[in-house]
């Protein structure tokens, strides 16, 4: 089996974290080797954030290439764009339909760009999902990041794992019947 | 038992297996999980944090003595300021075993520098490991411990940031209970006046030559067999090697690095055609390749800077990369990291950026304060030199006749860490460089460590809290000033009285940071903060921009209606912005 990479990308305090946690969990689980390599260290909220993940039957580097990633997941799009270089040509893309402001844009020193998802449609097959809207109408914005993991479960055909059980193990339980809505609620949005 | 753990969890785990009984450290990127994780064996390890890397080594190095096995963890940067117990105590090496964890940062992530600590295992002339992965990170701190009690000496554990941070399959053992190694007084080894020491010096030679037999049957340096083409990498770098040329190189893989096995190097350069030296940083396996008489392919081929992934491999040795997708780069704007909405530090940055001052910076969040909107802070160099730093700028700039003055500031972490010896340079010198201690109750860049100052110790368990105005006074200086950073008349009055004065002046700015879960005498303390929301006045707002001189993420200017927004998910009301509005359209409302 080919070692496949997935890129997660997004803004501090997106849940990117936690998604891919549970998503390397299952990946496990489902009897492949899997590496996963994040780049944290600062606490501030608002940067670029990415978790690199790669699994199949040996895997060597955890860090995706640049022109490596199988499936890039973004979870504010202007990050989808930042990051596209990652993808293979052949690769795919799941857009957040959610925009986060830059500081420069903040300050008005730059205008948030008005054409992103023509941009990646354009350029790779995209699919573009509004996960805001998804979680808040299950009962929470936040956890628009599980149902972002749900689409990815969805994409890559990983049925045979528990998911319901690596969210309730891993997950405050007050809020585990949640996540796991979110979760299948996001498996229903893309193909 | 199959876990997914990164380096530093496995490292962790690697302790407790290995029946380590006390560790320290001082938070710093990438090594921070490691105690954070140690600390939760607290039935079996006792964790704590070493206000900086050198007492946490020294804490360490008594622990030894004494008998048990001990783990200290810091950054690359961190062995720096341990270096001097650790270079002494390679001489005297360890009754329990000690393992000094250096995380290096290829590629700079979260550091001021590139250093590559593998130098210091060939300085202090200890032995060092090299894992390229978690399971390496637990086989390798067992393997450590045991040559460390054997060979009579501390042993460095070199991890890189993609080591500590990155995840894989760990397979867990159990905890090998270890009763602790009897203390003897014993002068001769562990009291280094010269003439002890002078004996010991003769034994580190003779110790070092043992060990290079050793690293010849080191089960972590091994010969991987392949193709023609020959790879010699320790660390990450074998596996970004690996995912590159997979079969088609035959690898020396080395675990073990310090001393080198020479042997080894000869029977794998017999063996293949060409011979590729990838690691990061600095030509350290190179040299050596080189000063055994072989050649190969280093620092001509790879860059001597940043991470050697995999498409810089791919780079240098094929000279190709992946196609990927083209796009419009220019509609891909920059985010870089900001002070939170609500950060303390907001305000103090906003009233140094206003004035005409030099500002001698430091490490932590308050980092940031050189970025735009404030481009208050002049210099950054280590942990601790703020004030050092900027009493020697105040001190040059007075003897040459300039009228510059010299704000120096840091944060409570930092103060505590060697800032505290920072300000004694201050307080003695007379320096009048003005001196602001940013205390947001925390460790905050590295994802919020207790300190002295907050009260409890590494496992939340209650601690003495160091009153840090208390402290400086005690230190002598006659004008300490307590404040809070979002008031910014109170900021801006502090620092206009320090500038009048011609002596040492202290300001403490005392405010947690927006992140901090507060307990409830914190909330009590500090007035239930982070409960507001503020608010824009639409027919007040004349669009005038000014309240973004704060550089607050929260708040935006909306083209369109050119009036002012606050996006009510960030605001926790701290009411800066209400203060920079010249036409008070901005109002706090009380949630709670």
């Amino acid at each position: 089996m080919r070692t496949k990479s997935i890129l997660l990308v997004g803004v501090g305090g997106q849940g990117t974290i936690l998604a891919s946690k549970l998503l390397t969990i299952g990946l496990m689980e489902s009897g492949c080797d899997v590496k996963m390599s994040e780049i944290h260290g600062m606490s501030q909220r608002g940067g670029s954030v990415s978790s690199h993940i790669r699994y199949g039957a040996d895997v060597q580097s955890p860090v995706i290439e640049r022109g490596g990633a199988d499936l890039l997941v973004a979870f504010e799009k202007m990050e989808a764009l930042r990051w596209l270089e990652y993808l293979r040509p052949e690769g795919q893309v799941v857009v957040n339909d959610a925009r986060i402001n830059p500081m420069p844009v903040v300050s008005g020193d730059a205008e948030y760009p008005a054409r992103i998802l023509e941009e990646l449609t354009a350029r790779a097959d995209t699919a573009v999902v509004d996960a805001f809207t998804a979680a808040t109408a299950l009962g929470s914005p936040k956890v628009s990041n599980i149902v972002l993991l749900g689409t990815i479960v969805q994409r890559l055909g990983l049925d045979g794992v528990d998911w319901d059980r690596i969210i309730s193990d891993n997950v405050n339980p007050a809020f585990a019947a949640l996540n796991q809505n979110a979760l299948a609620r996001g498996r229903t949005l893309v193909k | 038992m199959k876990v997914l753990m990164t380096g530093n969890e496995a490292v962790a785990r690697g302790a407790y297996e290995a029946g380590v009984r006390f560790a320290s450290a001082y938070p710093g990127t990438p090594s921070t999980e490691i105690l954070e994780n140690v600390a939760k064996y607290k039935e079996e390890i006792k964790a704590e944090w070493g206000p900086n890397e050198k007492v946490a080594v020294e804490a360490c190095i008594g622990a030894s003595i004494a008998g048990v096995r001990t783990l200290c963890a810091m950054k690359h940067v961190g062995v720096n300021v341990a270096a001097d117990p650790l270079f002494t105590f390679a001489y005297a090496g360890v009754n329990g075993g000690m393992v000094l964890i250096t995380a290096d940062e290829p590629g700079q992530h979260s550091s001021q520098n590139e250093q590559d600590n593998r130098h210091y295992a060939r300085a202090a002339k200890i032995p060092m490991f090299e894992p390229a992965n978690s399971q390496e990170c637990l086989d390798m701190l067992s393997a450590a411990y045991e040559l460390s009690e054997a060979f009579d000496t501390p042993v460095l554990l070199r991890m890189t940031t993609r080591v500590c941070h990155s995840k894989s399959i760990v397979t867990c053992g159990g905890r090998a209970e270890r009763e602790a190694r009897p203390y003897e007084k014993n002068p001769q080894k562990n009291l280094m006046v010269p003439a002890h020491a002078k004996i010991r010096r003769v034994f580190v030679e003779q110790r070092t030559e043992r060990l290079t037999g050793y690293a010849e049957k080191n089960p972590f340096n091994l010969i991987e067999p392949g193709g023609s083409t020959g790879v010699i990498a320790s660390g990450m770098c074998y596996h970004y090697a690996k995912e590159l040329l997979g079969d088609r190189a035959t690898y020396l893989k080395l675990g073990f690095t310090h001393p080198l096995p020479t042997g080894l190097l000869d029977a794998f350069c017999r063996q293949v055609e060409q011979v590729y030296v990838i690691e990061e940083n600095d030509p350290y396996l190179e040299q050596w390749v080189r000063a055994c008489g072989h050649s190969c392919h280093g620092k001509d081929l790879f860059p001597p800077h940043g991470e050697m992934t995999t498409d810089v491999l791919r780079n240098a040795i094929l000279d190709a990369q992946l196609p990927a997708p083209s796009y419009d780069r220019s509609l891909v704007v920059p985010r870089p990291p900001t002070l939170c909405a609500g950060c303390p530090h907001r305000g103090v940055f906003y009233e140094l950026g206003r004035r005409d001052l030099v500002v001698s910076g430091d490490i932590g969040c308050y980092s940031l304060g050189f970025a735009p909107p404030y481009r208050a802070m002049d210099t950054l160099v280590c942990m601790g030199g703020a004030f050092s730093i900027g009493h020697g700028m105040q001190r040059a700039f007075d003897l040459t006749g300039s009228d510059k003055r010299v704000v120096s500031i840091l944060g409570d972490s930092t103060f505590f860490h060697t800032g505290i010896n920072s300000l004694i340079e201050v307080l003695y010198n007379n320096s009048r460089t003005i001196c602001i201690i940013l205390d947001n109750r925390i460790t905050g860049m590295t994802g919020h460590q207790e300190n002295p100052g907050t009260g409890k110790l590494a496992c939340g368990e209650p601690a003495a809290q160091m009153d840090i105005a208390a402290i400086v006074r005690a230190m002598g200086a006659a004008h300490v000033e307590e404040i809070d950073p979002n008031d910014l008349k109170s900021v801006g009055a502090a620092l206009d009285a320090a500038m009048e004065r011609d002596g040492p002046s202290v300001i403490i700015t005392r405010w947690p940071c927006v992140l901090k879960r507060l307990d409830a005498a914190e909330q009590a303390q500090f007035g239930a903060p982070f409960r507001g929301r503020c608010k824009v006045d639409a027919e007040s707002c004349v669009g005038c921009k000014l309240c973004l001189r704060g550089g607050c993420p929260a708040l935006s200017i909306n083209k369109e209606a050119r009036r002012a927004e606050i996006d009510a998910a960030q605001c926790v009301g701290c009411g800066v912005c209400a203060q920079l509005c010249p036409k008070k359209a901005i109002w706090k409302e009380e949630t709670v």
